[in-house]
């Protein structure tokens, strides 16, 4: 069971093959967000990434024990990326196992959708042709 | 009493300000973005009608208390993922 913050490339291949759950694990769901390189129809250079240092980390901790107690899951996998990222570069990878795959899917898909709305990240893009630097809003 | 305002995203681009500790006579969050929306110009970004809160870094609503010492952050919508 793992989260981070972090400033570094994710690799999720890496991050799969470390991914060890228990032999009781019969399925691994995992997802990874990319930066694109167009948004509302403009092209995009890079993509920014705030967070709130201490608040962010504890409220993944929080994410992953929430998971946990609505889903039978054997291991979790929770990193994001923060600071300057390019386009192409992943955003965020988060993987859970658990001995069937309907958990895994639902929890997967549960810890994405509280990532984007309930944990402090913010995403600025800066569009190509302007250089213009735009905070993006839920959509 | 004094407290540490915490402004991030686009509130912090547009103040200028990431961090700054200030003293206030107010009893809850939303006296306190009142109190700060009176300092006018760019301040006015805390009108958000979607502003979030957090309160010693834990989420709250406006109608939180405060107290000496507390750690407030106003922030937009959040958009991780």
């Amino acid at each position: 069971m793992a989260t981070s913050i972090t400033t570094d490339v994710i690799r999720p291949g890496h991050r799969l093959d470390a991914f060890e759950p228990s032999h009781s694990a019969g399925a691994v769901v995992s997802f990874t967000g990319l930066v694109r390189d167009a948004s509302h129809g403009q092209a995009v250079s890079s993509l920014y990434l705030e967070h709130y240092p201490g608040m962010t980390e504890r409220m993944l901790d929080e994410l992953e024990i929430s998971a946990c107690a609505q889903w039978p899951l054997h291991a979790v996998d929770i990193v994001h990326r923060v600071g300057d990222l390019a386009c192409g570069e992943v955003i965020v990878f988060v993987a859970v196992a658990s001995a069937h795959r309907q958990a895994a899917f639902e929890a997967a898909s549960y810890l994405m959708d509280q990532l984007k709305s309930q944990v402090p990240l913010w995403k600025r893009e800066t569009q190509l042709d302007s250089a213009q630097r735009v905070w993006l809003i839920p959509t | 009493m004094i407290i540490e305002l915490c402004l991030f995203a686009r509130y912090r681009e547009a103040l200028g300000i990431e961090r700054e500790r200030i003293e206030v006579d107010v009893t809850s969050i939303a006296d306190l973005r009142d109190a700060l929306l009176g300092r006018g110009d760019n301040w006015a970004v805390l009108a958000d009608p979607k502003l979030c809160c957090a309160r010693n870094q834990t989420l709250c609503s406006l109608k939180s208390a405060i107290a000496d010492g507390d750690e407030i952050a106003f922030f937009p919508q959040m958009t991780g993922g």
